[in-house]
């Protein structure tokens, strides 16, 4: 079947079995590979993107269920997304950096929910992405490093 | 591109003209040794490369794999330092898996240490080449030029030159020999020693960074494989006829097991394999497939049995291991008490984020592979094996490793990569499903240990007897292998950092119905739990503190000489203790319901100290608090030194709270993180982390020593907290989680 959907504000024209997950349509259709798979159940975050501006796990989500919607992946920008790397790199936040596709796009979920999320905050919504490298503490500060660029620039 | 200027064999270097109007200098590592000048007799072959062209860009072909270790950055930063470079003009490529460059195999926390005195050397060979030429355009001699931040500087006049500006008149002149070579002082480091970034931030935070399974080329297909549920089992018939349906699919094949001679290779275990033009028909088809399989002979494997033997076995005498001093039966006989304990740690399973795969295509005399290996040569020979194409003919391009832990050095991945497409034809991906992952690993062994120790009227430990049974890694290599290794039982049994008056190791039989392999901190993981938990046990019974027993045991001052370079120094061990107890401030009177214990351990020539604290209330436990110091030698790059001991804390936690496989009938029950799980954000404790300045020692270990440390840390601080021990992992099996 013929999907349309609009990644990064531009739009594509899938074919392909409307019960795929999003994320292989993107990796392996789109051709868009920093949207990640980790587990294909919806336990990790790693193929975490935006669809009209709701943080979802593409591997769990169909294509059926994306038709004419917006998805924000890693390739693409956003305000929120474009502070949080500026912290990523501040803090030197990745080791392998696998994970850190679906991180900062959580992060931008979580910073275009909560304007200045606190501790707690940041651990009920990043629980969702694993980090089997261990980068949790850095990312942390960085989430609030990138609140603070972010004030520092308005 | 280039072609050899010059040879002179006994130089280290060589220098290749860039048809660009560049330098390449390629010098010749070793490959396991500190030392760096080849011993090869014959050519003089370079494995290392910098290369600087006219725009000054400055490359560094890296020969290791990257797998979030910062490896290419430290390296890097060796190079810029020795050459006075600016930072922006740094580089680095990863080069493909050709023994040219020296022992590829990111194993063993080794990268580090063999090869940054070359990479320096190097640098400044670059260096000394530039400000010659410099020194010749302005007519004066070489010492009246210093290099800073990419330029020569004439002294006298300050004029400067750019150093792209340089290379090609540096190009024609002879390469300095190694003895004129001088290396700056530790306090001149501009670099190495600082933080560093990596140089690889803006591919990982726009998702540029290409890894194995992000390899994209012009008509490739998509493989899953079903593999036998049970160990080594094979496919006995199958049924196809509703996978071949499921829309994408183009072919399903039956995959025989390569079996690997005795002594090397990992081979594939073989199945049945899907192909599709995308993954996730692959995956689909796959659990369409109708397999009867043979299981073999593993098929009665229950892991909880097999915890049970070995359990007992530990009980009763086993093999003496060489290493044993004194004589602890009568040391036993004539202590005041007396302390046994027993310790299991379960099956564990890397699950690196990035799951196993491979890119490949066979074409009829040659092979190219993509993918992320942590030792491409070998992956490079068992093809040569396996497929009988002259190894010149084989080529590993090593992509990003999205994790590796030991599971992405063998390579069985990249065997059914080129099986298939040897099949088909065609270029093919396979890619490994997390239940792929979790269910058909190599995995870390189960272990059982039984500690004794006698302590005198004077609370003064006098004996200590331990019986450790696990099946050893050289199983995967050569069957029947039922006792473990002198060099696995060199990873913190034979060599634990402590004096003791009389001690006793025995190793029993333990048989192998996975295939066994190495995690990340191997061993270590095994060792560092009993012995650091007995510790606590012993200090508990002579009523001494923890951390002023760990010191005592330790003892006095002394280098004990192993086979390497790097003696163990009981100094360093006590420092790194103290340093970590002052750290976490011991002795401090803690919340109600808290509890703090410490562990210390001596893996891949570091001294690791570690301090956590908990809490546990209702009966679960949180960890509040971990305090590490290392003493690493030389710290290349600090903030990435810091960053791998906070990974290594949640990797640790990973496996104390949660990590365990378990089989029933031969096969794995675990299936993905739901039921293998992880630390996350929520479980991450406050994490600090203190480098000991050490900067005129030789650089060891970061990658790996700051594991082991923590489960027995996890649960000595339980003790504190509650009273009670935990002596088998993982604590989610006791409730605590
Ligand atoms: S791949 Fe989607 S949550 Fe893990
Ligand atoms: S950085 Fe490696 S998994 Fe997160």
């Amino acid at each position: 079947m013929k999907i349309n959907i609009t990644i990064n504000n531009k739009a594509y024209e899938i074919v392909a079995e409307k019960e795929m997950p999003l994320l292989w349509a993107i990796r392996d259709f789109v051709g868009l590979t920093g949207t990640k798979f980790g587990c294909g159940v919806a336990q990790c975050g790693a193929c975490s993107v935006l669809v009209n501006g709701k943080l979802t796990k593409s591997c769990s989500i169909s294509l059926e269920e994306v038709i004419d919607k917006e998805i924000l992946t890693i390739e693409g920008t956003s305000k929120n997304l474009e502070y949080l790397r500026k912290a990523w790199d501040d803090g030197n936040v990745p080791q392998c950096g696998y994970c850190q596709s679906g991180q900062l796009i959580a992060a931008t979920a979580l910073l275009n929910t909560i304007e200045k999320p606190t501790d707690k905050d940041i651990d009920t919504f990043m629980s969702a992405n694993i980090c089997r490298c261990g980068t949790y503490t850095r990312i942390r500060k960085a989430i609030h490093k990138a609140v603070s660029l972010k004030n520092e620039a308005i | 591109m280039s072609k050899i200027k010059k040879i002179n064999r006994r130089d280290f270097v060589k220098l290749f003209g860039l048809a660009s109007g560049g330098i390449i200098l390629g010098c010749a590592v070793s490959s396991d040794k500190k030392d760096f000048i080849p011993k090869i007799a014959g050519t003089f072959q370079p494995n290392l490369f910098v290369q600087i062209t006219k725009d000054g860009l400055v490359t560094l072909i890296s020969s290791r794999s990257e797998m979030g270790q910062g490896i290419k950055t430290s390296l890097a930063s060796a190079i810029a330092d020795e050459l006075e470079a600016d930072w922006k003009y740094i580089k680095v490529d990863q080069a493909i898996g050709h023994e040219k460059y020296g022992n590829q195999n990111t194993d063993g926390s080794r990268s580090v240490r063999t090869r940054l005195e070359p990479m320096r050397k190097m640098g400044a060979l670059a260096k000394m080449m530039l400000i010659t030429a410099a020194s010749k355009k302005w007519n004066i001699a070489a010492n009246e030029c210093y290099a800073e931040n990419h330029f020569i500087i004439n002294k006298s006049t300050k004029e400067k030159i750019f150093f792209g500006d340089l290379v090609e008149s540096a190009a024609a002149l002879e390469i300095p020999s190694e003895k004129d070579i001088q290396l700056k002082k530790v306090e001149d480091f501009k670099f190495i020693g600082k933080k560093l970034k990596s140089v690889d931030l803006e591919a990982f935070t726009t998702g540029k960074a290409t890894y194995g399974i992000d390899v994209r080329i012009p008509g490739l297909k998509f493989a899953a494989i079903a593999r036998c549920p049970v160990t080594f089992g094979t496919v006995k018939s199958f049924d196809k006829s509703k996978a071949e349906k499921v829309a994408g699919v183009s072919e399903i094949i039956a995959l025989e097991r390569l079996k690997p001679p005795t002594g090397k290779f990992f081979g594939m275990l073989g199945g049945v394999a899907v192909i599709a033009n995308n993954t996730w028909s692959a995956f689909q088809a796959k659990l369409d497939l109708k397999i009867e399989w043979n299981y073999g002979k593993n098929e009665h494997f229950n892991s909880e049995e097999f915890k049970k033997t070995i359990t007992q076995r530990v009980q009763e005498k086993g093999k003496l291991v060489p290493g044993s001093y004194g004589n602890v039966n009568a040391a036993f006989k004539s202590a005041e008490q007396t302390i046994e304990a027993t310790y299991n740690v379960p099956f564990l399973v890397h699950a690196p984020m990035e799951v196993p795969n491979a890119t490949a295509w066979f074409q009829k005399d040659k092979i190219e592979v993509w993918a992320p290996v942590q030792d491409p040569q070998t992956a490079r020979s068992e093809l040569a094996h396996f497929f009988e194409i002259p190894i010149e003919n084989i080529t590993i391009n090593v992509t990003f490793l999205g994790g590796g832990f030991g599971r992405k050095s063998k390579s069985d991945f990249v065997v059914e990569a080129v099986a298939i497409s040897k099949k088909i034809n065609a270029p093919v991906q396979v890619v490994w499903s997390r239940e792929d992952d979790v269910q058909h690993s190599f995995y870390h062994a189960a272990s059982a240990q039984y500690l004794k120790g006698g302590v005198d009227k004077n609370g003064k430990i006098t004996g200590w007897l331990q019986r450790v049974g696990f099946p050893s890694i050289v199983s995967s290599f050569k069957p029947l292998s039922d006792y473990a290794s002198g060099f696995e039982l060199g990873q913190g049994f034979t060599n634990n950092p402590y004096l003791l008056d009389n001690f006793r190791l025995e190793n029993v039989k333990a048989e192998a119905n996975l295939r066994i392999g190495w995690l990340r901190s191997v061993v270590h993981i095994h060792s560092a739990f009993g012995n650091n938990c007995f510790v606590d046990e012993l200090a508990f019974a002579s009523k001494k503190d923890p951390i002023k027993l760990h010191l005592e045991l330790i003892g006095k001052d002394r280098l004990v000489k192993g086979k390497s370079d790097f003696p163990y120094d009981a100094a360093r061990m006590k420092t790194v203790l103290k340093e970590t107890a002052k750290m976490a401030n011991w002795g401090k009177s803690l919340p109600e319901n808290h509890g703090i214990g410490v562990a210390i351990h001596y893996s891949f020539y570091s001294y690791v100290a570690t301090i956590v604290e908990v809490s546990v209330k209702s009966k679960k436990v949180k960890v509040e608090n971990i305090w590490t110091s290392i003493d690493c030698g030389l710290a290349l790059n600090k903030d990435n030194i810091k960053n791998q001991l906070e990974g290594a804390a949640i990797f640790g936690m990973s496996l104390a709270l949660f990590g365990k496989i378990s089989t029933e009938n031969g096969a794995v029950q675990q299936n993905n993180f739901y039921d293998y799980q992880m630390t996350r954000m929520k479980d991450a404790p406050n994490i600090h982390v203190n480098i000991l300045d050490k900067m005129q020692e030789p650089p060891t270990g970061v990658g790996e020593p700051g594991v082991p440390v923590i489960a027995p840390a996890i649960c000595n601080a339980i003790f504190n907290a509650t009273g009670k021990r935990y002596r088998s992992l993982p604590l989610i099996d006791e409730g605590l989680v």
